[in-house]
């Protein structure tokens, strides 16, 4: 029997959502099992019930032919799942040697004492035998990001793991690094060790997975081997829907360049980045994640400061030295974690919509709180946001509910420029769709929109103009009629366009 | 995968850290030196090594707790009860051997660690706050304790006062106390799993919980601890001093942290060598010393701790965030074009 | 339109603030009666407002410190403020001036003192506990440096008046200031927009910084009111006690700090409420002035609100674990 992982008929509820339906995924020794699917669509719920984070309502899960449902994360590490993340949980100011035996560290038996030389070999034995060339005695905070990911896939391999599941572990990496660490999972999958790899970039998914399974609005839509994959099928059965209903964008008249960014750079982050934005027009900004896309746009809000370059508002040359003033000048920026940079969860609904407009209502600093009520339901219906009241907490909504908050707090500002970083991630086909048609209505009224995305058919349903960055630098520039998924893709990927 | 670079920056940069404090340290004492010669005499630097060496081990325990990303403010306290403590039973029964009194108060600081242990561990009250309470209640306690009858020297028996006076192998007792403990305390965090773990918690309290370190047991280990060398040292600054008071060691916690800041211990946690904080000791009392020397009368020590410390930590954060600006230009270098 | 039920499922966490003021009420009620129970002569209501003497000069700057400590920043210097205005107080007096310029000074001095503290912690982006432990000695020893063993004893009694008055209804003239201020710090923080500001960067610097929300710049301001009222509040003392003196306030900044948790700021930031503040000065007042007049020492006092502050902060854990309890009364998840 070679299924080291068996999940049969999981479901998961949370309060008000149904985050998994009776969802079935098996994963062989010595295969590389790709999870694939939108934000929202349940996969990290998945992982988690696999993980021992959340146990599943109803199902069974087995591994290698156990019973198996994990209370704990420990409990499932201890078993021999390892799970790999973006952000490493690493001690930074100790060794790679340390950080691999903490808490287990060979000691003699008499004075207790640490053997260092033995830690350090032994470390370096599990470097080399993943063929790979690292220091044992670095310091972890001296390492790149994904030299820390080899560190935590490292850890695994010492810890005898049999699964190990990697989390969009190529996010942040450069090519080389993703050949790097690709090498590794064949090494590992030819040893045996069965991978669970989740990642939004189809490409990597046809490199490397056996076998591709689809989850979409927490079902599994299906399975599809390394020679069943085509680009067009999966993301049917990922998206499931008619495209146009899901990118309605009509025709609008597209008026002067209202933002123009000229040589914009920061060293580390981005270089030579150049663009205009016109009036209601919709720029599509591709690329992969770490590209440096959400860093141009930090700098255009003003949270950052840009080290050379030019910003023009309406042809006239602008400084912007923090967000406040960006927001004066009419520009607005829908971050990218609505948790931890876009909404305040402890509070309110309406203290939420309100927060880039309160001196509309707060004349002589009183806050008159009838009209700020009044402004927030306005736009609470507008947005037809699913709550219990105006006085529910953000905390308590679900992904895409507080993704309309955060849209409405900056719809409400009225803003001439929107720049939205990745609208649509994390909630469900329905809010999309909403939400791309407020897209389309607010393009309709003048307004200019910057609109980053990691998904290619999101870039290309709603974009008149697309423009592509990779590894910090803009590299193409596509125009709506003659854009297809293989022009962005490889634009994305770095190899020259076409 | 070059990783040859970053490492070398950075062991230059911790070697660079107590190399900076040994300069600085001969620096001062050869201003000071030039001020006021008395400076060098042997019993100036007796005196001021007494002092030292209490600070030092004191400062060891308080290393303890900022290392998992707590603060002990309850030192100064708990040598002032320990003391108050053990001088009235010195007073009370003069034939106790020094060793059994010097047991007693290292018990009664060890109580009163693993009190804030417990408080912080088990009931995750924030360590600020709680030694900060525990500052007030131990010292509250000294003048319950002692029924406002404070010991003064004529209630030091001989064997007592040889505490603090007398010597092993040559070398004043203090010092030598000081010796094995910064020895012991070395082995311990450096070549013991419970020492690297206590490392690994302030480093990342997640993480380490996750390899199943148990963050109740670190916290009560460290503050108990820190409590245990303060009321050892409360015993030894008595019988150094001759007197137990209501303030006695009043403040002394902020020298502890001076000591522990300047010798490159990072209040963030994770981060703090033993050599450091004997260094970081040393310095800060050659600073108070000269201070005495050159003139400048007592009242100017408070606001000379404040300022130790302010430019201690100033420096610390400016370094850091350089190197996050120096990390964050690495992280992608683009070629001129 | 939505029930009411449904309404207060959402407000949970004024709920519970809620309910915390009203703990501290009846504790506060709690208080008054053990007092009257065990000091029948010497606690009479005529005597309550003459009980205020003792400790308006710390709650008043519980007011700031709650503004303060929502937004994330909490400042153990104020005590050493405190001290050193008044000191600079006396000196200026001693050396010729006016005594009303020597307030203003004295005043001034606060101000400059929490601006300097503002200014290193978001400029130079410390975390404010430790640069204000730093503070903490050295505005304490300009205090000593300047005046050392000695005090200036010979102040102006209409100086004394502000401190040690009564106004015409017979309540003391520090009193009606610490009134004032409460309603004025309690009108900005839960009803204007700069007070929404304050818990906006309390609860979320990151989404405050990306709305632009001047977060440096809010919360120098509330540092450098701090230290305003720190040095009102020093030359309150002064006058009470008649002499400008080093050692005064000493240990005020645990009792601020104390009562402002026993009132339900949340050490963390983001959450408070003034109310809940003034209640809680006027309980740890009252726990004084009744111990005091018990006879119990400073140092003893000390030990009570140690205490009262770790009751206070393990109330949070206990709460949590009963709920889990009661969620699963077999035990385990």
């Amino acid at each position: 029997m070679d299924k080291l992982l068996s999940l049969k008929k999981i479901v998961k509820h949370f309060t008000g959502t149904l985050a998994l339906s009776e969802v079935d995924f098996d994963l062989r020794r010595g295969e590389i099992h790709a999870l694939v699917g939108e934000n929202g669509a349940g996969k990290s719920t998945l992982i988690k019930i696999i993980t021992g984070i959340y146990q599943p309502d109803s199902g069974q899960m087995l591994v290698e032919g156990e019973n198996a449902i994990f209370p704990d994360a420990r409990a499932s590490y201890d078993h021999g799942i390892a799970a790999i993340y973006q952000e490493a949980s690493l001690f930074e100011d100790l060794s790679i040697a340390e950080n691999i035996y903490m808490g287990h560290q060979e000691i003699r038996p008499l004075t207790r004492n640490i053997k260092w030389k033995a830690l350090y070999n032994k470390a370096q034995d599990l470097i080399k035998s993943l063929e790979v060339n690292l220091n044992p005695r670095a310091l972890v905070k001296s390492l790149s990001i994904a030299e820390k990911q080899l560190v935590e896939i490292i850890k695994a391999l010492s810890a005898n793991a049999k699964i190990l599941i990697m989390d969009e572990p190529t996010a942040s990496l450069t090519k080389e690094e993703i050949d790097y660490l690709f090498r590794i999972a064949r090494k590992l999958r030819a040893e045996g060790t069965g991978i669970i790899f989740i990642s939004h970039r189809l490409e990597e998914v046809f490199d490397i997975a056996d076998r591709v399974t689809v989850i979409r609005d927490g079902k599994k839509v299906g399975t599809l081997s390394k020679e069943q994959l085509e680009v067009d099928e999966l993301v049917r059965m990922m998206v499931g829907k008619n495209l146009k209903t899901l990118y309605p964008k009509e025709d609008v008249k597209i008026g002067e360049p209202l933002l123009r960014v000229e040589n914009l750079s920061r060293a580390g982050e981005f270089n030579n980045v150049s663009f205009e934005l016109k009036r209601g027009e919709i720029l599509g900004m591709a690329g992969l994640v770490g590209a440096g896309r959400t860093e141009v746009a930090r700098t255009i809000f003003g949270v950052a400061a840009p080290e050379s370059g030019k910003v023009y508002l309406e042809g006239k040359e602008i400084a912007i030295e923090n967000s406040g003033r960006a927001m004066e000048l009419g520009i607005a920026y829908l971050s990218e974690s609505r948790g931890e940079y876009g909404l305040v969860l402890q509070m309110d609904i309406t203290q939420n919509i309100t927060i880039p407009i309160l001196r509309r209502f707060a004349r002589f600093g009183w806050i008159n709180r009838v009209e700020e009520r009044d402004t927030a339901k306005r736009f609470f219906d507008l947005l037809d946001i699913r709550a219990t009241g105006l006085e529910q907490k953000v905390e308590s909504l679900s992904g895409g509910n507080q993704q309309k908050v955060s849209i409405a707090k900056w719809l409400a500002m009225n803003a001439k420029i929107l720049i939205l970083d990745e609208p649509t991630k994390g909630i469900d086909i329905a809010t999309k769709a909403a939400v791309h048609k407020l897209m389309s209505d607010l393009a309709g009224e003048g307004k200019a929109i910057l609109m980053i995305s990691s998904e290619i058919p999101e870039i290309i349903g709603m974009s008149d103009r697309i423009i592509v960055m990779n590894e910090g630098r803009l590299v193409s520039e596509i125009k709506r009629g003659e854009a297809t998924q293989e022009k962005v893709l490889t634009a994305a990927l770095g190899e020259k366009g076409k | 995968m070059n990783n040859e670079r970053y490492r070398g920056t950075l062991k230059n940069l911790i070697r660079r850290r107590e190399f900076g404090i040994f300069i600085i340290i001969i620096v001062v004492m050869v201003l000071v030196g030039l001020r006021n010669p008395t400076f060098f005499t042997s019993d100036n630097w007796k005196d001021m090594l007494m002092y030292v060496s209490i600070l030092a081990f004191i400062s060891i325990g308080q290393m303890m707790t900022i290392v998992t990303g707590g603060i002990d403010l309850s030192v100064g306290s708990v040598v002032a009860l320990s003391g108050m403590s053990v001088g009235i039973i010195m007073r009370d029964n003069p034939a106790l051997p020094p060793l059994v009194l010097i047991l007693l108060g290292t018990i009664f600081g060890l109580g009163c660690g693993i009190i804030n242990g417990l408080l912080i561990g088990k009931g995750k009250v924030h360590p600020l706050i709680t030694t900060l309470a525990t500052m007030s209640i131990y010292r509250g306690l000294v003048v319950v304790v002692s029924r406002s009858r404070w010991v003064v020297y004529g209630d030091i028996t001989k064997g007592f006062r040889l505490i603090a006076r007398g010597n092993i192998l040559g070398i004043n007792n203090l010092m030598f106390v000081a010796i094995i403990i910064a020895g012991a305390s070395y082995y311990f965090l450096n070549h013991t799993r419970k020492g690297r773990e206590i490392f690994a918690y302030g480093d990342h309290q997640d993480a380490a919980k996750f390899v199943g370190i148990n963050s109740t047991r670190i916290n009560i280990l460290v503050y108990a601890l820190s409590g245990m060398l303060a009321g050892f040292g409360g015993v030894l600054w008595v019988s150094r001093v001759h007197t137990a008071q209501a303030n006695t060691a009043l403040g002394y916690e902020m020298q502890t942290i001076a000591s522990c800041v300047i010798g490159g211990v990072s209040i963030f946690g994770g981060v703090g060598s033993v050599f450091g904080v004997l260094l970081g000791t040393l310095l800060f009392g050659i600073i108070l010393n000269a201070l005495e020397l050159i003139g400048i009368v007592d009242f100017w020590k408070l606001s000379v701790q404040g300022f130790v410390i302010l430019v201690a930590v100033i420096f610390d954060a400016v370094l850091s965030h350089r190197v996050a600006e120096q990390m964050r230009k690495q992280r992608r270098v683009f070629d001129a074009e | 339109m939505r029930s009411e039920k449904e309404k207060s499922r959402g407000s949970s966490l004024s709920d519970m603030l809620k309910s915390w003021e009203f703990t501290i009420f009846a504790l506060l009620i709690a208080v008054f009666i053990l007092n009257l129970i065990l000091s029948p002569d010497l606690f009479r209501i005529a005597n309550l407002f003459d009980a205020t003497l003792t400790f308006t000069e710390k709650s008043i700057l519980t007011l700031p410190m709650t503004l303060l400590i929502i937004s994330g920043v909490i400042d153990i210097s104020i005590a050493s403020i405190s001290a050193m205005s008044g000191v600079i107080l006396g000196v200026c007096y001693k050396a010729g001036m006016a005594i009303g310029y020597a307030v203003v000074i004295g005043l001034a001095v606060g101000l400059a003192a929490g601006i300097l503290n503002g200014l290193i912690i978001t400029r130079l982006k410390i975390p404010s506990i430790v640069v204000t432990l730093a503070m903490m000695l050295f505005y304490r020893g300009i205090g000593y440096v300047l005046l050392g063993d000695t005090a200036v004893r010979d102040l102006p009694e209409r100086f004394g008046l502000l401190g040690g008055a009564y106004s015409v209804t017979s309540i003391p003239i520090q009193f009606m200031i610490f009134i004032i201020l409460a309603v004025i710090f309690g009108l900005v923080l839960h009803r204007t927009r700069f007070g929404r500001l304050i818990y906006i960067v309390g609860n979320n610097e990151n989404t405050a910084r990306y709305s632009g929300i001047p977060v440096d710049n809010i919360r120098l301001i509330l540092c450098g009111v701090t230290g305003l009222i720190a040095g009102l509040s020093g030359v309150l003392l002064t006058s009470r006690i008649g002499s400008a003196r080093p050692d005064i306030a000493l240990g005020n900044e645990m009792a601020v700090i104390t009562i402002c948790l026993l009132g339900g700021v949340y050490i963390f930031g983001g959450k408070g409420s003034i109310i809940g503040v003034v209640i809680a000065a006027l309980m740890i007042g009252y726990v004084r002035y009744g111990l005091s007049i018990l006879n119990v020492q400073e140092q003893v006092i000390r030990i009570f609100t140690g205490g009262l502050l770790i009751i206070a902060l393990l109330i949070p854990t206990i709460a949590a674990r009963l709920k889990t309890s009661a969620r699963y009364p077999e035990g385990g998840v």
